[in-house]
């Protein structure tokens, strides 16, 4: 221990005795900034987890992709790009509003957080409306996995720039579909994850919490809000968008 | 020479403000606009790469800005590229294996 730890120790012991410490620095941190750091560091570990957890069903995806690459591309196109691309929009502006919460939170902006919080609520609920009308259309289609599921859309396509696939591989758009409910599924897991908690959150930052120096709360749920964006920012071009144009 | 203190052993965390939030959120809505309309251009073989590409570039800005990596200490930094190295071990190993099961055979 070099002089300099001896003396920041020393302060910290002095501190504690006196009672001139927050009342939420814990016992075994020395300072608000060390209990920070192991805080947010402990969240990112999680949240590394979480990457492999995720990366998982990436990799089967690029392998079965590769795999029944044209059953995968006729698939993909029965998807729609504008619901796509405004579910992506609305998660995007949800994680601004969500910084925008971490924001506030170190500002001690009662009122400005409590609209973040309820802005990214909004938000992460039209994301998953409209996620349920995308659900909502492959179910009319017989386009989810299973006894239901019907090739009829892949052996005989209505548009004609469409490939028409043999029976045998067009089953196989199944493993496309299982895939993109697999993945999108997850992710919706943790937006109805996500949400549960922000209402929690939203509850006490009614109380006055988070609002009075402690946000370590607020800025390690922002950590995970941000995470689930970074998944659906992957998601959206590796299912919706980039089968457009196939190689044959 | 004064003692060092308390507030010296660490240094004073940095407050991003809704200006930076603003030029990024921007910057993203950008990007989707523009990973949306190269979709229907043909690339042929770039396509997935392209989309990729500019995948990974919003992520980076995720990251670094609203996840606030670019101010975090070393230890933060060191644990999310930890975290990137594993997943491209995942992937690597994975493919390494799928390529190599019929070497030879073609």
């Amino acid at each position: 221990m070099d002089s300099q730890t001896v003396a920041v120790r020393q302060q910290a012991e002095v501190a504690h005795h006196e009672g001139a410490h927050p009342y939420y620095l814990r016992h075994h941190f020395e300072t608000v900034e060390q209990q920070k750091e192991a805080v947010s560091f402990g969240m990112w570990l999680f949240l590394l987890t979480e990457i492999m957890f995720f990366g998982g069903l990436f990799m089967a995806y690029l392998l079965y992709r590769n795999w029944y690459y044209d059953a995968f591309v006729s698939a993909s196109n029965t998807l729609g790009i504008g619901l796509g691309t405004t579910n992506t929009a609305v998660l995007i502006v949800s994680s601004f509003t969500m910084a925008m919460g971490v924001y506030c939170a170190e500002m001690r902006n009662k009122r400005g957080l409590l609209l973040s919080l309820s802005a990214t609520i909004l938000l992460g609920l039209v994301f998953l409306g409209i996620k349920t009308i995308e659900y909502h259309d492959k179910y009319t289609e017989h386009h989810i996995p299973g006894a239901s599921f019907s090739i009829e859309d892949f052996v005989h396509p209505q548009d004609k720039r469409d490939v028409a696939l043999a029976p045998d591989v067009a089953q196989h758009a199944q493993i496309f579909f299982f895939l993109y409910f697999a993945m999108t599924g997850m992710h919706a897991l943790h937006m109805v994850i996500g949400i549960s908690i922000l209402f929690a959150l939203l509850y006490r930052a009614s109380k006055g919490a988070y609002t009075s120096g402690h946000t370590s709360t607020i800025d390690n749920f922002g950590l995970y809000w941000h995470f689930v964006d970074i998944v659906w920012i992957f998601l959206f071009p590796l299912l919706y968008l980039i089968s457009r144009h196939p190689l044959h | 020479m004064s003692h060092p203190t308390l507030e010296d052993a660490h240094a004073e965390p940095h407050i991003v403000g809704p200006k930076v939030y603003g030029l990024i959120l921007l910057a993203l809505l950008c990007l989707t606009a523009l990973t949306t309309g190269i979709a229907f251009v043909n690339l042929g073989v770039f396509s997935p790469i392209v989309a990729i590409a500019i995948a990974v570039i919003k992520m980076t800005l995720v990251i670094l800005f609203f996840m606030h990596v670019k101010y975090s200490s070393r230890l933060v930094m060191l644990t999310v590229a930890a975290g990137f190295f594993t997943f491209l071990v995942l992937i690597t190993m994975t493919l390494s294996d799928y390529i190599s099961r019929a070497w030879g055979l073609w």
